[in-house]
């Protein structure tokens, strides 16, 4: 692995000069030997940024996603770690399963693969998984999320709560009451959802959920996360269990950013996810909660589904879209360029504050010497027509193909390796 | 016109004229030999991923009447996304040279999305809980011509419309008819009323442009047409309301209610009816009911969205 000196890069505090990188980690520009020099005037350097919330299909279905293509993907947004959600084939409830992807991450990422064990064995919601030897293996497992189902059951999810506190761990729920939104539910409630005859998704659904679960959090004294967090309803209850020091930190995905419910008029699948798409209220609301902090992070959801599963009815196509290689340039149009978030903001809800939830030592970390050398080299002004079939992806539901986007990943940078580079 | 997906695509010269070529079939209706030469050599599918007996009986006369090859497909449509794609199934039977697809399915915007596939003209025969066009049409032309007959002024003209009102009663939720109603009468000038319990009420549906109420007894009085929906029996155990008596009780049409509208009045209903639930007897087989005018009406309306697609040069 070749030193690199990265040159003329501001910093997102402002400051600017030389970066060295030697051994995967930041050293003083002098100290490198025979580097690679890579000219980022003009652009902004950005700790390598963190998902904590990615489907990479693998193990299971590998024609969607694998971890190879799904990291890449992952380098090419600027990312050096995700997450890998436990809803797989198996599913990641076991420490042996977990130790597996772990073990494939390490072969084949283009990012560090943060391993997501299932609160609940099989993701049925009844028994807890093996939460204890998960976070015991050698995947150290810290999370652990039933992501694509709730955890319904109060006692379960109290319970779930209350284990994970021996060792840390952190519980993330996909909060979806199943009677108020049930299996069939595809289209945020709204005039739309009545127009368009496809079965409503309130927003109620949601909020009733974090409700319970910021009080079962305060009973129990675990760690809350709250996924996709898509409603103004659940922002406002967030916003009221952190006030009352309730140990709950919660994300939104770029589409929940970006996207609004009219996406589906045409009944195109690729606008179908879990939760939908919501109305301009919602979307101001987890903008301004970003923005103020009661949303932690972007977590992406980057959900690939090959063509096979998207080619159905709306209510029943699998749900889910990408977002790993858009969310950057999402989160400049919609927090950045109006101002509601400066570069230290985009640092903080992208890299450092994901990084702390998912326990990580190595990433989230500032640009400094002696720091792991894990970087995204940003130009900020740079924009392009999204093209779907540019992914990396072994996806094609991309719900921002044909729009007009920043497009700032210029160089992604990780444990000292260029993993990405326009 | 390419497809036929919903009402509200419908201009009033459309509308109008898919109205006026239904009266010209209507007559075939009735003459011993029902069989004209228009679609000779085309061939329309009707697929049927749902179960229907009426509407898929009268779409294949509809068709046969115009002399078109017409061939029934009756697929349980998979529920869920493991069996073939929707997009194969369409793409399969379009690449064999179909004309025209009359589609049924149990999914809100699968023919639509059936329509943005093939190369052939598609009618919606019904989508999931969205629209269900021809219904709307048929009910257009009974209705016209039950009004011509009243205001004895004819069958011809979309100016009977004007200022009629329309009451439509029952479970508006999971009803195709009734967003289709809406959209064509809105287009065709009446003034259409909604009446469902409040649980039985789409989301938004205020913004629909027409009147909405829970009190059936508030609009009897004024109605000029009377549509009564039915009411599923998987609906009841769903929890949207308390007992059948109550609900005929609310939103049924007995007796004494019957006896409340005003004189000339029609009483429509989709089928299949409840009767004893949403319609009783004594308003189903009433002299004002236009029940089984809507059914013929749904042929001759039918022959002319067909024609009004595939009669003309071919595209």
């Amino acid at each position: 692995m070749r030193d690199l000196l990265i040159s003329g890069a501001r910093l997102a505090d402002g400051s600017s000069g030389d970066l060295g990188v030697s051994g995967g980690r930041f050293v003083e520009p002098g100290d490198v030997r025979d580097a690679e020099r890579i000219q980022a005037e003009g652009l902004l350097a950005l700790p390598g940024l963190v998902d904590p919330h990615t489907h990479l299909r693998e193990p299971g279905r590998e024609d969607a996603e694998t971890v190879a293509t799904g990291t890449l993907a992952a380098a090419r947004g600027g990312f050096t770690a995700v997450s890998a959600m436990a809803n797989l084939d198996p599913v990641t409830d076991t420490a042996e399963a977990a130790e597996h992807l772990a073990a494939l991450a390490a072969r084949t990422g283009s990012t560090e693969v943060i391993v997501v064990g299932s609160v609940t064995k099989g993701l049925a919601g009844e028994q807890l998984s093996e939460m204890g030897l998960m976070h015991r293996s050698a995947a150290g497992v810290r999370m652990f999320s039933d992501d694509g189902r709730c955890v319904m059951d109060s006692l379960v999810m109290r319970r779930a709560l209350t284990y994970a506190k021996t060792f840390g761990g952190v519980i993330a729920q996909h909060s979806q009451d199943s009677r108020l939104a049930g299996p069939g539910a595809c289209c945020h409630e709204s005039e739309i959802s009545g127009r368009l005859g496809l079965p409503g998704w309130p927003a109620q659904a949601e909020s009733a959920i974090i409700a319970r679960d910021v009080q079962l959090a305060q009973l129990s004294g675990g760690r809350l996360h709250v996924c996709h967090v898509s409603t103004a309803e659940g922002v406002d209850v967030i916003r009221w269990a952190k006030r009352r020091g309730i140990a709950v930190s919660a994300e939104v995905t770029p589409h929940h950013l970006y996207l609004g419910t009219r996406e589906v008029e045409g009944y195109d699948t690729t606008f179908k996810v879990n939760p939908p798409l919501r109305t301009d209220e919602h979307i101001e609301a987890v903008r301004e909660a970003l923005a103020d902090g009661t949303i932690d992070m972007v977590g992406t959801d980057h959900a690939p589904h090959a063509r096979q599963d998207k080619d159905h009815p709306f209510d029943i196509a699998l749900p889910g879209m990408l977002g790993l290689e858009q969310v950057l340039g999402v989160v400049i149009e919609v927090m950045v360029d109006t101002g509601r978030l400066d570069w230290a903001g985009v640092v903080d809800r992208m890299s450092a504050a994901p990084a702390r939830l998912t326990g990580s030592a190595t990433q989230g970390r500032p640009i400094a010497v002696g720091e792991p050398a894990n970087l995204v080299l940003v130009d900020p002004s740079a924009r392009a027509v999204v093209d779907r079939d540019a992914s990396a992806s072994k996806s094609r539901n991309n719900p921002y193909h044909g729009r007009d986007l920043p497009d700032p990943v210029v160089a992604t940078i990780w444990a000292g390796r260029i993993t990405y580079r326009r | 016109m390419r497809h036929l997906l919903s009402a509200g695509d419908l201009s009033l010269a459309e509308a109008t004229s898919i109205l006026d070529v239904a009266e010209e079939m209507h007559t075939i209706q009735s003459r011993q030999i029902k069989k004209l030469p228009t679609l000779r050599g085309r061939t329309v599918i009707n697929m049927f991923f749902e179960d229907s007996t009426r509407t898929r009986t009268s779409f294949e006369m509809a068709g046969k009447w115009m002399s078109a090859d017409t061939i029934n497909i009756s697929t349980k449509g998979s529920s869920t996304s493991k069996g073939e794609s929707l997009r194969d199934t369409m793409l399969t039977l379009d690449a064999m040279g179909t004309d025209c697809f009359v589609i049924r399915h149990g999914s809100s915007g699968a023919v639509a999305q059936a329509a943005s596939w093939v190369r052939a003209h598609v009618v919606n025969a019904g989508d999931g809980t969205h629209e269900h066009p021809t219904q709307a049409l048929l009910d257009a032309f009974a209705m016209r011509r039950h009004f011509g007959t009243v205001d004895e002024s004819g069958t011809g003209g979309d100016e009977v419309f004007a200022g009629k009102r329309i009451a439509i009663v029952g479970d508006l939720l999971h009803s195709r008819v009734v967003r289709s109603n809406v959209l064509l009468q809105r287009t065709l000038g009446s003034s259409v009323t909604l009446v469902a319990p409040p649980t039985l009420l789409p989301t938004g549906v205020e913004q629909w442009g027409v009147g909405v109420t829970s009190d059936l007894d508030e609009v009897i009085e004024g109605a000029d047409v009377v549509m009564m929906l039915r009411v599923q029996r998987e609906r009841m155990h769903g929890g949207f309301f308390p007992t059948e008596r109550e609900y005929t009780e609310l939103y049924g049409l007995p007796p004494q209610r019957l006896a409340r509208l005003k004189p000339g009045a029609a009483i429509c209903h989709p089928g299949p009816m409840n009767r004893g639930l949403e319609i009783s007897s004594e308003a189903a087989d009433a002299a004002n009911s236009l029940i089984l005018e809507q059914v013929t009406a749904g042929v001759s309306v039918r022959m002319s969205v067909l024609y009004h697609l595939l009669g003309g040069s071919p595209e």
